[in-house]
């Protein structure tokens, strides 16, 4: 690192790290909006100006895992003999719907969360898989027509997915991939793929081909070498390229809230569906999207090492 | 161990022709460097006997058993890659013990071997880091040692030592040629570096754009260049060649240089008038020309241009005629520019020539 020395260049540090504490402030604004409404009783959650001291209480989140439905005029709540997590969030005029023999319903959260959890994960998986292969295909072997072939491949990517949105889900219907897993999984590996592609194919370029010919002459096939020599090495790009593929098939929400509605719909569509039953409840809201922010974050910590040496990949000479 | 043959061995990259009907013939135990400035074909036709370069044309035989056509797994030839290629994500031991694990060799066997290649290259203390951890004297060795581990048919070296600064160059050259004499096996060595062909060889093969130049002891390539690229590409300082008209005056034979006579034996005109050659060029390596401070029978008087001190010798340039000719003189020997000296031809030192085809006339004087 270089010693700041001159007038001129110690301002001009302070005006890039004021930058910075302002571009933080930006984008870390609304995550902290999330975690305190997440925990705000309902009545706090959309005061103005905004309370930044209160109570916390998990109210939120029990709203969030149990299936709620409006009171009607007539309805009463044997409120005594509910259970602690019953009566606080018995407020608003909701209640927590309970079958004739008492049981709590869960709501359609847990599911959906798992549903995000399965396709997103299968389809990372997939693209990344399929990614590495064919970057390994182009960057080590002669392809006819190599340029025109990753052009097209990067083409997909051109055209906004939403443009294809109706045909895909009449073609999805006309197959019976509507609202299924597979169909989600399918759609989004075919998004990522072309880019895990470009970026896989940067990441395997960079690993000399000798490591491979060496193993080749040790007595090792193409195949071995490519588990045993190339797949560690491009390991670092591996990771950056599904952090980026899960993070795309996670945040996805305009396919999931055309092609799914039940059983294999993902969280985003889901949790802004809960604004329109009843009076929003900004809290329910905010605790869904909490938990829903936490598997990304907890992936990307876990590949953060990777990540930096991704990013920084090409720019240093080894 | 094994002898391996190459039997009009042909490369085409597109409409390149890297390897030109290039046959040679590597004995058991045999140390071969195959020597020639870059792009002459010498890498790829090492490549191609390992296998990890497919050949366009001929053959390729190990031990007699044509291989052309097998993978380079299946044979059984180590290759030291002049970037080492350690796989960084193992350790100097797994490294060194990842081509035992393409057999099912036994763990206990594996420890063993790694153990014993280790110290015979010297690396024991080293076994546990990892490549990035080593210098790059010390990465090579690992790289021989991995080469060295499953005793190979052959061992091959793409300029094993050539990304190494001189001094660390010089040591393991001498680790090299040690290693050779203990293990004896069929090796062969790329490198554009003369020194450490002549020093490592018991043959050196001279390449240039595709074709075998000579294939010769060190001393055979030295001594008796087969053409006027062996000739100038062996040696340093570089040997003096010039254009050469022989000439029958007086009972004398002299050879003119740059217009300059130097007084030849006469065997030489009845041994060129024989080979009916057209142009002649000569060839003389700087310790061929011969000065002293007084007049000696055949000497001219010449002029000094030039004086590069190397150390143990001098590099003299004379002006002689209308060019210069370089001359090796003890050190301190020429005092200065324009300082006149007697100069003459060791004619036993003298490489004779065709101009237009470059080929050496192969006359010996002496």
């Amino acid at each position: 690192m270089a010693t700041v020395t001159s007038y001129g260049q110690r301002l001009g540090n302070r005006v890039a790290v004021g930058m910075i504490i302002l571009a933080l402030i930006v984008f870390l604004a609304p995550i902290a909006w999330i975690g305190a409404t997440a925990f705000k009783p309902r009545n706090l959650a959309t005061t103005v100006p905004p309370t930044i001291f209160f109570a916390p209480e998990v109210s939120p989140f029990v709203k969030l895992f149990t299936k709620r439905v409006q009171l009607k005029p007539n309805e009463k709540v044997d409120y005594e003999s509910a259970p602690w997590w019953e009566r606080i969030v018995l407020d608003g005029g909701e209640r927590i719907s309970r079958t004739g023999r008492g049981e709590v319903q869960l709501s359609g959260y847990p599911s959906r969360f798992l549903n995000s959890l399965i396709v997103a994960i299968t389809s990372t998986f997939l693209a990344v898989a399929m990614g590495t292969i064919t970057a390994y295909g182009f960057s080590r072997f002669k392809v006819k027509g190599e340029a025109d072939w990753l052009f097209f491949i990067l083409s997909t990517r051109m055209l906004p997915p939403v443009v294809v949105a109706i045909p895909m889900f009449l073609m999805y219907r006309a197959v019976g991939l509507n609202d299924t897993h597979l169909g989600l999984i399918i759609l989004y590996t075919a998004f990522n793929v072309s880019f895990a592609v470009w970026l896989m194919k940067g990441f395997i370029d960079e690993i000399p081909r000798e490591y491979e010919e060496a193993a080749l002459v040790d007595g090792y096939t193409r195949m071995e070498a490519f588990f045993k020599i190339v797949l560690p090495e491009a390991a670092t790009g591996i990771a950056a390229t599904a952090v980026f593929c899960f993070i795309t098939a996670w945040n996805e929400y305009a396919f999931a809230l055309i092609m799914t509605n039940r059983r294999a719909q993902t969280a985003p569509p889901f949790i802004p569906s809960q604004v329109g039953s009843g009076l929003p409840d900004w809290t329910v809201i905010a605790s869904g999207t909490a938990l829903f922010l936490l598997p990304v974050a907890i992936f990307t910590f876990l590949l953060r090492n990777h990540l930096l040496r991704g990013m920084s990949f090409g720019a240093i000479r080894k | 161990m094994a002898e391996i043959r190459l039997e009009n061995v042909q490369k085409y990259f597109g409409a390149v022709h890297v390897i030109r009907e290039v046959s040679l013939t590597v004995k058991d135990r045999e140390f071969c460097v195959l020597l020639g400035p870059s792009g002459c074909g010498k890498t790829t036709t090492l490549r191609a006997i390992a296998g990890l370069e497919e050949v366009s044309e001929g053959r390729i035989l190990i031990n007699g058993k044509p291989v052309q056509n097998l993978h380079a797994s299946d044979r059984d030839i180590a290759f030291v890659f002049q970037l080492y290629a350690l796989y960084p994500h193992l350790t100097v031991f797994e490294n060194l013990a990842f081509p035992l694990r393409a057999t099912r060799i036994p763990d206990a066997e594996v420890r063993k071997s790694v153990t014993s290649v280790a110290e015979s290259i010297g690396i024991t203390h080293l076994l546990k880091l990892r490549p990035g951890a080593l210098s790059g004297g010390d990465m090579q060795r690992v790289a021989i040692g991995r080469a060295l581990v499953r005793r190979p048919k052959a061992l091959l070296m793409d300029e094993p030592i050539g990304a190494l600064d001189a001094k660390l160059r010089e040591q393991m050259r001498t680790e090299l040629k040690r290693l050779h004499l203990e293990n004896g096996s069929t090796s062969i060595y790329v490198t554009h570096d003369q020194v450490e062909a002549m020093s490592l060889a018991d043959t050196v093969v001279v390449m240039h754009d595709g074709v075998l130049q000579q294939v010769g002891s060190p001393s055979d390539v030295y001594l008796r260049p087969a053409n006027l690229f062996v000739a100038q590409f062996i040696g340093s300082p570089v040997m003096n060649i010039a254009d050469a008209q022989l000439r029958d005056e007086a009972g004398k034979a002299s050879v003119l240089v740059h217009g300059a006579a130097f007084e030849v034996p006469r065997e030489v005109l009845a041994a060129v008038s024989s080979r009916q050659v057209k142009d002649m060029a000569l060839g003389i390596r700087p310790e061929g020309v011969l000065i002293s401070h007084e007049e000696t029978a055949g000497a001219r008087s010449v002029s000094v241009h030039l004086i590069q001190p190397y150390g143990p010798f001098d590099i003299v340039d004379l002006n002689v005629g209308s060019q210069t000719l370089r001359a090796r003189t003890p050190s301190g020997f020429a005092s200065g520019k324009g300082q006149q000296v007697w100069a003459r031809l060791d004619t036993t030192q003298a490489h004779f020539f065709d101009k237009s085809s470059g080929v050496s006339l192969g006359l010996r004087l002496g």
